[in-house]
């Protein structure tokens, strides 16, 4: 690959029917660019995680992601609430969900350390009532 | 074990993918809550779940999983189904509980796949 991929999803606002819809779109593009099945793996899971949080704690957003031959770079963009504690919020087990998003099978305070977890860099931006950017990346050599 | 093993295991019925019934499964993992699914790769696993919704076909999608079973006789809707059938991911549903579902494929061999983390 020469020249980086750059594509663009929308994570609709609470429709968690629809949560992970802009993840498997970006999956099965990475498939057809012959990328790594483990690198494809890594980078779905974490951009699903980013992608049910944006639907359950923001009013959706947009996903921005970039291929080139060393990585794969994705921006999770939402205008949502914002979170107070960073640190807390990557804590496993931590969660500000509510009772009936645990019911749908999430919410368990595993979102935030799994993305962090199948990257190779993590960060989090936010503030307070403006909206939350989580960024990460996955190496491909 | 083969997808079909487990059919016959549980003692349950395809509600999609029975033309996929030789696909080889090397391990499982039950669980409702889909963070922890996602917590931990096992390759060629099959999720058993009490959960029905559309995004534990999505999950499986993520990890790359086989076959999905729906414990204590849980039902899918057309849209999950559809949604499986897109995805090539195995549907099947036992009257089965978790504990029991799970303890079963366990003796017979299927593992938990720890080892294979990420």
């Amino acid at each position: 690959m020469s020249e980086s991929v750059k594509l663009s999803f929308p994570v609709l606002a609470d429709d968690f029917s629809h949560a992970g819809e802009a993840s498997g779109s970006l999956k099965r593009t990475l498939k057809k660019l012959g990328i790594d099945m483990e690198v494809i793996r890594r980078v779905s899971i974490a951009v699903y995680e980013g992608e049910i949080n944006m639907v359950i704690h923001a009013d959706g957003g947009v996903i921005d992601a970039e291929i080139s031959a060393e990585s794969i770079e994705v921006w999770l963009r939402d205008k949502g609430p914002g979170i107070k504690d960073v640190e807390l919020a990557m804590q496993e087990g931590y969660s500000t969900a509510r009772d009936h998003i645990r019911a749908l099978g999430f919410g368990a305070g595993m979102g935030l350390p799994n993305i962090k977890k199948y990257t190779d860099e993590m960060s989090i931006e936010t503030e307070i009532g403006v909206g939350t950017t989580v960024y990460l990346k996955v190496n491909i050599t | 074990m083969t997808v079909s093993d487990v059919k016959q295991i549980l003692n349950a019925e395809y509600i999609w993918g029975e033309e996929l019934e030789s696909t080889e499964i090397y391990s499982a993992c039950g669980s409702d809550m889909m963070s922890d699914v996602l917590a931990y790769v096992k390759d060629q696993s099959v999720l058993l779940t009490g959960l029905v919704n559309p995004q534990v076909v999505r999950t499986a999608e993520m990890m790359d999983m086989r076959c999905i079973v729906f414990v204590r006789g849980k039902e899918p809707d057309a849209a999950i189904i559809s949604l499986a059938e897109d995805r090539g991911i195995v549907l099947m549903k036992t009257q089965l509980r978790m504990f029991t579902a799970c303890g079963l494929l366990y003796e017979n061999g299927l593992k938990g796949g720890e080892t294979a983390d990420v």
